[in-house]
């Protein structure tokens, strides 16, 4: 549209085209020293000669990542939390935004009032941790699913994804004879994938993530998901290395900040792996967000 | 032939009597029992443990339950306020509120109108995808990035310090370092995926206001000012709303990862203070009137934000 800047413009241009790039680099670089220390022997590490490449290439450090049971245990756990957990979000958020999205539903006005309170007040945490407790599902994965079953946030946005469904469609089918459950089956279900697939991604990305619940609710080692183990893992010094382990050997070459962002890359390898995925669609969630307010 | 009515119908089909309502209700009673389990959902986890902060108000004994436990009135609230930590708790807390508002809040917005100007459309993409990315991560991976390129041993950035002759530092030990790092590690992570809302925002400017005023010669730096900003002012108004609302929220996860016994002076916030005070040392009745005053200050902030954003702009959440 526009082909001819004055001077100062292309001076400004070029600053912020400097300027961002360098932004960017700053987002990355911090990851690329990361992976760079994960790649290298303790001894670089320890004198602190690892910049933006590794030094003395070793794959020392994932060796012991990859031969340590527990933290395999972790990563399990994670993966069916997010899986699991994924599934009960979209089924459960789609169960009360589907009904209370149809003009036919008598008092939806209640429930979204309902909903929508919980979004400016919210219980603190000793009841709502009395509350797991007395349902018996302390030390239970199922605490890290159920009670963070439907996001408020997520159920407007799927709420207003069914408003715009067309009525005529809808009433069409009704005449044909359908009742609503084969409606909701067989054409509902079908259209609304898009809005499936970019909330199940938000949803899965925040299982993938959860830390907080999991420390409040999960005190067996052997439950920990990922990133309560990461913690755990942070905090210590001293890493004990099994002596049966395939690594033991070599010990001297392993590190533990080489172990600890070894461990880094690993957790987050699932989450890059999905971005191409996530990027289509976050940018369409945040949009039909937006519309809502 | 009542029972062939249309939704069409239903739409401007007022339920005059009881049994009209009630009829059609009936006959989408599928729906009502789809809504039964998000509803008890709600009343379960959310309504109920509400409910259950009653306890704030008693001396909540675990065996005695909420009705068997002695009820106390206002003392945990009093306590609370004449708590030395107390204090220094809160200023914490808002302290990083109004840091993360002042230095947090304004970076996307800057970073979006910086990338709307990058006329190269692959090259403001690939910027795109880098920005969003650490969004993604979570804060625990994030303190640890943080705590691997921070150590004073081994990181790179106390390399760099001592290539230019300084002393490395301690920064995750220290009281001082530790707001700087809340704050940069949440802009981090969250400034980049702040900006698709403002983006979003600007895209939607029509293009032949940027070219009226190129015929009435406006410069860039003037059409920023006179139409860009003035047509992101709604987006901002609504996102800062909702940021003032969260105010005291600065969130547990971020600032949990990131304590140790060495930086808690300043950086305890109300949050990890509960989770330390109510869930590891038990003090039930008490956090959950820390908690309950935290809940009660974020309401009153939405509140006000929101009649202050109705009169002077016409925008408003609710």
């Amino acid at each position: 549209m526009r082909v001819r800047y004055t001077r100062g413009q292309n001076l400004f241009n070029m600053f912020n085209l400097l300027f961002l790039t360098a932004l960017a680099l700053a987002m990355f670089l911090p990851f690329l020293n990361v992976i760079a220390q994960s790649f290298s022997s303790s001894e670089a590490i320890i004198n602190g000669r690892v910049g933006l490449l590794p030094k003395d290439f070793t794959a020392i450090n994932y060796q012991y990542v990859f031969s340590d049971h527990s933290i395999w245990r972790a990563f399990g756990v994670s993966v069916y939390i997010t899986v699991l957990g994924t599934a009960i979000n979209l089924i459960a958020t789609a169960s009360l935004a589907y009904p209370v999205s149809r003009p036919e539903f008598v008092g939806r006005k209640y429930i979204v009032m309902m909903v929508l309170f919980t979004m400016v007040f919210s219980a603190p945490l000793i009841p709502n941790f009395i509350l797991i407790k007395n349902l018996g599902l302390m030390n239970s994965l199922w605490a890290l699913m159920i009670p963070g079953a439907i996001s408020a946030f997520n159920f407007f946005v799927m709420r207003s994804f069914f408003m715009q469904l067309p009525q005529e469609l809808i009433d069409s089918s009704r005449i044909d004879g359908c009742g609503e459950l084969r409606i909701i089956v067989n054409m509902v279900l079908p259209l609304s994938k898009p809005v499936m697939a970019s909330l199940g991604i938000f949803y899965a990305v925040g299982h993938w993530n959860t830390y907080m619940s999991a420390l409040y609710y999960i005190n067996k080692p052997s439950l920990w998901p990922l990133q309560v183990m990461l913690k755990k893992l942070f905090e210590t010094d001293d890493i004990s290395i099994d002596p049966a382990s395939s690594v033991y050997s070599s010990l001297a070459h392993t590190s533990p900040e080489g172990i600890k962002m070894a461990v880094i890359i690993v957790a987050t390898i699932p989450i890059i792996m999905i971005y191409p995925f996530l990027q289509r669609h976050f940018v369409k969630g945040m949009m039909v967000g937006s519309v809502k307010s | 032939m009542k029972a062939k009515l249309t939704g069409i119908d239903l739409i401007n089909y007022k339920a005059d009597t009881k049994r009209s309502l009630f009829l059609n209700m009936w006959k989408f009673r599928a729906l009502y029992v789809i809504a039964i389990p998000g509803i008890l959902y709600f009343i379960i986890f959310k309504y109920l443990p509400l409910a259950g902060s009653v306890i704030a108000f008693q001396n909540y004994n675990i065996f005695k339950g909420f009705t068997g436990s002695e009820w106390v009135g206002l003392e945990h609230f009093r306590t609370m306020f004449q708590y030395q930590d107390f204090g220094r708790i809160l200023s914490n807390t808002i302290l990083l509120g109004l840091y993360d508002l002042i230095f947090a809040f304004p970076a996307p917005i800057l970073l979006a109108l910086l990338l709307n100007e990058i006329r190269l459309v692959f090259y403001k993409r690939f910027l795109q995808t880098v920005v969003y990315m650490p969004h993604f991560l979570s804060w625990v991976i994030v303190s640890g990035i943080a705590l691997g390129i921070l150590s004073p041993g081994t990181g790179i950035v106390n390399q760099v310090l001592q290539a230019f002759g300084f002393e490395p530092i301690y920064f995750l030990g220290e009281n001082s370092y530790i707001r700087t790092i809340l704050i940069s590690s949440g802009i981090w992570r969250d400034s980049g995926y702040g900006t698709i809302i403002y983006l979003a925002a600007l895209a939607g400017i029509n293009p032949d206001l940027y070219e009226a005023a190129e015929v009435d010669g406006a410069g860039r730096w003037k059409q920023t000012l006179a139409i860009t900003l003035p047509s992101l002012i709604p987006t901002i108004m609504i996102l800062f709303l909702l940021h003032i609302g969260r105010f005291l929220d600065l969130g547990f996860e971020r600032v949990w990862v990131f304590l140790n016994a060495l930086n808690t002076g300043n950086g305890e916030i109300l949050d990890t203070y509960i989770y330390k005070a109510g869930l590891l040392s038990q003090q039930y009745s008490y956090t959950t009137a820390v908690g309950l005053f935290k809940s009660v200050v974020g309401l009153i902030l939405v509140l006000i934000g929101n009649i202050l954003s109705k009169k002077t702009t016409g925008e408003s959440l609710y």
